[in-house]
């Protein structure tokens, strides 16, 4: 479990002092995919690194497995950071190493025999499918594979924790999806717990069973995917969540509803009963289908007529309906 | 076609010493200031203000001292450092005298070429391997000086070349090779074609070095596709 209590990073250039994170609280309980999303300069890579200690915090604790390791140095810091395994939006790899040789790098450095460490780094090959290129080096590789290496080396220690931070953002939309497989795959099967850091909302929906949007330094909300993401309550999570909505919501001046449907309400023909039930024309503002951990969640912003009676009228029948809305402001 | 003295110099074996001499000079003073200059380097690579180990107060010590080095023309050192060639080899006259001055001049020279190769490795590169647990004996020997090898050897390279044009200059106050046969018999006894001969073998020697380190830097480098 790592747990993050009034987690605070200021750093001091020039003179001034520019906040990253102010009083960050979070925890991560084991087997989890735990996303934290946001928009750059949120604090996003600084709370990921505070995390391994490659940048030390400022205040508050980081707790893992229930010890605090803010004060961890020497031989300790090396131990600990040997357990959290790492990828790197840029891959980070070694380029003048084969990929095996990459892989067998945390291995090397925790004293392991070249034979022992050669053996177990072509079983990680093994498992992210790349075995074939084993002799290949980094600028032989297209990204995906080298994220692929990059995967294999950080699990090579047998991590109980791997850190992404925007582990797919220099990918194109088909090798993305793979290397979330691929991610989701280890989750599964090594039970690994990961904190995945990105800026891009299919990420979190693919694989991610918790999320945190962090803004401005604070976690904004937090809770389970599915949550957050039908009904966010943040202005940020909205603005993140719900882009593309903006530019759709042109509209009149009716009172807005927003409807969220979750896996059984999506399937039924809600819309239609209601229109046909009240005889009573509405504006679809913008509509929306996900799918979230193999479920189906919608929303729908529609307007309703101008007209009070007629509205209310509209909103009596949804009050009976299974649908779960709210009007917006 | 050529001069007497050209064929007397020539059949006496002098001009063949003389290559010997030069080689044999460039390349001792060149390991020599290797040994000295590349760890010089490490220590102002990681030393700096975004190393791996800053100290930055080491730092700007060690850069005054390797820019003071480097900034005196290497004439001005040569004469300068002659008290310190007879306190280390014996002898403020000679080769052996020589290679001290070369060592003095290039080691400053080769610790800012190497501060610069290693400074191309990529910081994510160093950051993952931190990631990884790895201590910062191990990055310097795993990761900044595998990573920057083909820009070490390319630097190798550069430095051997300016050695040898040092080593022409240490004919001034003694020093022997190519430097001194075009000095003493072409210049000083008026035989044009002794120096021009000088000239040419250097060029020879010079593209030698030049083409085997830039083969070796290239065939070594794993992120050219072979």
């Amino acid at each position: 479990m790592i747990e993050l209590r009034e987690l605070k990073k200021t750093y001091t250039a020039a003179g001034k002092s520019i906040v990253a994170l102010d009083g960050v609280n979070l925890t991560v309980h084991d087997g989890e995919i735990y996303g934290i999303i946001g928009l750059s300069g949120a604090g996003k890579s600084t709370l990921v690194r505070c995390i391994n200690l490659l940048e030390k915090p400022t205040g508050g604790q980081v707790l893992i497995d229930g010890q605090d390791i803010t004060q961890f140095t020497g031989k300790r810091l090396l131990r600990l950071r040997r357990s959290i395994g790492m990828i790197f939006q840029s891959f980070n790899l070694l380029e003048q190493r084969s990929a095996l040789k990459n892989v067998t790098f945390p291995l090397e450095i925790s004293g392991v025999g070249r034979k022992d460490a050669e053996a177990r780094a072509m079983e990680l090959l093994e498992l992210v499918g790349l075995s074939d290129r084993a002799l290949s080096y980094p600028s032989q590789l297209s990204g995906g594979q080298k994220q692929r290496v990059a995967i294999a080396r950080a699990l090579a220690t047998r991590p109980k924790y791997l850190l992404c931070d925007e582990a797919t953002s220099a990918l194109d939309p088909n090798t993305t999806a793979s290397i979330l497989e691929l991610l989701k795959r280890i989750q599964q099967t090594l039970g690994v717990t990961m904190v995945v850091i990105t800026h891009e909302m299919k990420v979190i929906e693919r694989i991610c069973d918790k999320v945190a949007v962090l803004d401005r330094s604070h976690v904004a909300e937090e809770g389970n995917v599915s949550e957050v993401f039908t009904n966010p309550r943040s202005e940020i999570g909205k603005e993140l969540i719900l882009s593309g909505e903006q530019e759709l919501s042109g509209g009149g001046k009716g009172r807005r509803l927003r409807l969220t449907f979750d896996s059984e309400s999506s399937q039924a023909p809600i819309l239609s009963s209601m229109i046909l039930a009240c005889q009573m024309p509405v504006n679809i503002l913008f509509a929306d289908t996900r799918k979230l951990c193999g479920a189906v969640y919608g929303q729908m912003m529609i307007e309703l007529p101008d007209d009070e009676r007629e509205a209310g009228k509209i909103i009596e029948w949804l009050k009976n309906s299974p649908v779960k809305w709210r009007e917006e402001v | 076609m050529f001069s007497d003295m050209f064929q007397k110099l020539w059949a006496n074996g002098i001009i063949q010493r003389g290559i010997w001499e030069t080689i044999y000079m460039t390349i001792l003073s060149s390991l020599i200031s290797y040994a000295i200059g590349l760890p010089l380097g490490v220590v102002l690579n990681i030393t700096d203000r975004e190393g791996i180990y800053p100290l930055p107060l080491l730092n700007r010590l060690l850069g005054l001292v390797v820019n003071f080095f480097r900034s005196v023309p290497f004439i001005i050192l040569m004469v300068a450092m002659l008290p310190v060639a007879k306190l280390v080899v014996g002898v403020s006259l000679g080769n052996r005298a020589m290679i001290v001055m070369l060592v003095i001049a290039a080691s400053p020279y080769v610790a800012r070429m190497a501060e610069s190769a290693l400074k191309e490795v990529d910081a994510g590169v160093i950051e993952a391997a931190q990631s990884m647990g790895s201590s910062n004996a191990q990055i310097v020997w795993k990761v900044l000086l595998p990573e920057a090898k083909p820009a070490l050897i390319t630097g190798a390279v550069i430095s051997m070349v300016t050695i040898l044009g040092y080593s022409a200059m240490s004919a001034t106050i003694g020093g022997t090779g190519l430097g001194q046969i075009a000095v003493s018999y072409g210049h000083q006894r008026f035989n044009p074609d002794v120096t021009w001969c000088c000239v040419f073998l250097t060029v020879i020697i010079v593209q030698v070095i030049q083409e085997v380190g830039i083969w070796i830097s290239h065939k070594t480098d794993k992120r050219i596709r072979h």
